[in-house]
């Protein structure tokens, strides 16, 4: 008993092996309280409870509010024969696969270039704080602005392809005539939204896998150096295999972001023309906020729901995968 | 020993070729990133009258014209959008990084029967996006009278799981706990030990999560759409909306003016820490 007393001026502590077990842990539980507490009222229950509108009858009719009264799988059905809602999850892969594939392929290519010694490329710094700088402005304000710049009759871009006589220089006397009207083709909507959604993205890309790239062990560039590879012969059967897990990571953040697509195509055309550009996410808050129909709602949201979480699965795995290669391999 | 020399050259040659290709490619891609920006703001200068009859990279002189249309339309206040997006922007930031780095650190310092299951929760919820679970909250709030009100902006910033992880990945780097047991002898209270010693060596993680924390909750448009239905109310994303409205249908100029005022404090902000961004997003990924 006299061991574990310490006396240290008039006051008598106990050592630190009994005060451990005795009192610390009770300041672990403390600490991560608050977040527990917030995430289980804010974000947990709000997730549980969607899940039990998801199977209810929940929705104003005629301005008073009906349910929740439980109807199984009445939703679930409706909004899987509903052509809107197999429409938004049409609209949703088209806009991300038409803006990621030649986003992954020019951030690769950039990436390979910035990383290779012998090209030994200046001013990375400049370039790269250029072309990130659409990734942090607000999407709103971004898609109010492409909106305005390809807006019909009046907007910039009609009146710069005028000026480079693409179209007759009359423009400018009757923009009604000769001006182009972007947003009247479904095409060329979604590959504006697909050309914004590039245009932010492909600067993060390049980052993360120039980051990928660099954390490579140099001296495995070196001996393939000696060797006398070139500098697409490294890149292809060097540096591609070795920066695949963060290609692969890259891939699912991306198409869990691209499954949340909101902010470009709700500002933009809202959906338009004729629901050609409505997202599944622009789907679940115009049933919640627009239609008032909280039931259907909340199904798409648990088809989302499901969707996301068989992603991020996904990347739980890869990445306890690549602890494992990585501590055999020691590359990372 | 001919040949070696003669393949040197073409491939130098070559090479040069290939860097100022190079070149031009970042050149016209920097020009691209750049180009919407500029036209937004040169057109913010000009008159109604010159954007629809021309086309113009250089500034006008309309910009103050511009901007007393703008103030008389008092639909788009983009003032009171600024006043609102830096109060919920502000106080969800400093929830966020605070609460983060406490949770961090409580499952980084002390042992306790559930940590193991608390770190496996977190990095099992960490890519629930928000929006699946917006009717649930949106329902949630309406019932607490909570709608159009700041709080459901704010407060659910306390629980982060993307950031709480960062924090966990900084925090296990940083040797801690023999600075903490210091201070315990020194007879330290634990909260004491948190802010006062442990929070400053967190400096750099902390920095890193402001500026991100800060910049998803001031661009952030689905839940305030969601929870704000007054106009007072109205954050900057929320008010952009006003511009695309009949009410500024041919006032071509001050739809840009307005634009511009509401990306311009991040340029600047961008423009001023663009090194740390560009690096919290390549540390990021490496990490997480």
């Amino acid at each position: 008993m006299v061991d574990n007393k310490v006396t240290v001026g008039n006051k008598t502590l106990y050592s630190r092996k009994r005060r451990n077990k005795v009192s610390y842990s009770r300041y672990g539980y403390l600490f991560i309280a608050p977040f527990f507490i917030v995430y289980a009222i804010f974000h947990l229950y709000p997730l549980l409870y969607t899940f039990y509108i998801s199977f209810t009858d929940y929705l104003y009719a005629s301005f008073n509010l009906v349910g929740p009264d439980f109807v199984g799988l009445k939703n679930y059905i409706e909004v899987i024969k509903n052509p809107r809602v197999t429409g938004a999850i049409k609209n949703t892969a088209i806009l991300w696969i038409v803006n990621y594939i030649p986003q992954l392929l020019l951030a690769l290519l950039l990436a390979a270039w910035f990383t290779d010694p012998r090209l030994n490329i200046r001013r990375q710094g400049t370039f790269k704080v250029m072309v990130f700088m659409p990734n942090i402005m607000t999407a709103a304000t971004i898609a109010v602005l492409f909106y305005a710049l390809f807006s019909y009759p009046v907007g910039p871009i009609n009146s710069m392809l005028a000026k480079l006589n693409i179209i007759p220089k009359e423009y400018f006397l009757r923009p009604e005539e000769y001006g182009i009207e972007f947003f009247r083709s479904p095409m060329a909507t979604r590959l504006i939204i697909s050309f914004i959604q590039f245009w932010m993205w492909y600067g993060h890309t390049m980052i993360i896998l120039i980051a990928g790239i660099m954390g490579i062990d140099p001296e495995i560039f070196e001996s393939a150096e000696i060797d006398g590879a070139t500098g697409g012969q490294i890149f292809r059967n060097i540096t591609l295999p070795l920066i695949k897990p963060i290609m692969l990571y890259t891939l699912v953040t991306s198409l869990i972001g691209g499954l949340q697509m909101f902010d470009i195509p709700k500002l933009l055309l809202n959906g338009g023309p004729d629901y050609k550009t409505e997202t599944i996410t622009m789907y679940i808050f115009g049933q919640a906020m627009e239609s008032r129909n909280y039931g259907k709602s909340a199904a798409v949201s648990i088809v989302l729901f499901i969707l996301t979480s068989i992603l991020s699965l996904f990347i739980f795995y890869l990445f306890k995968e690549e602890d494992n290669v990585a501590e055999e391999k020691g590359v990372w | 020993m001919k040949r070696t020399i003669y393949y040197d050259l073409s491939y130098s040659r070559s090479l040069k070729a290939k860097t100022v290709f190079i070149y031009i490619v970042c050149i016209l891609l920097s020009i691209l990133s750049i180009f919407p920006f500029w036209v937004m703001f040169v057109n913010a200068t000009r008159s109604s009258l010159q954007i629809k009859t021309s086309f113009s990279l250089l500034p006008s002189k309309y910009l103050i014209e511009n901007w007393k249309t703008m103030i008389n339309r008092e639909a788009f206040n983009v003032f009171l959008g600024f006043k609102n997006s830096f109060f919920i922007a502000t106080c969800s930031t400093i929830l966020t990084v605070y609460f983060s780095a406490l949770t961090a650190y409580g499952l980084a310092v002390y042992q306790f029967k559930l940590r193991k299951s608390a770190f496996t929760f977190i990095i099992a919820v960490l890519m629930v996006p928000t929006q699946v679970a917006a009717v649930g909250f949106y329902r949630l709030m309406a019932s607490m009278n909570l709608n159009n009100t700041f709080i459901p902006l704010i407060v659910p910033a306390i629980a982060a799981p993307a950031v709480v992880f960062f924090m966990h990945q900084y925090i296990k780097s940083a040797l801690l706990i023999e600075i903490v047991e210091s201070a315990r002898i020194d007879g330290a209270g634990e909260l004491y030990i948190f802010n006062r010693i442990a929070l400053p060596i967190f400096k750099p993680a902390i920095a890193t999560q402001i500026i991100f924390s800060y910049i998803t909750s001031w661009n952030n448009f689905f839940m305030p759409g969601m929870i704000l239905t007054d106009v007072k109310k109205y954050t900057l994303p929320l008010m952009v909306q006003i511009l695309k409205s009949d009410r500024f249908r041919t006032d071509y100029g001050v739809v840009y003016l307005g634009l511009s005022l509401t990306v311009l404090p991040l340029i600047i902000v961008y423009l001023l820490l663009s090194k740390h961004i560009i690096r919290g997003v390549a540390l990021g990924s490496v990490k997480g």
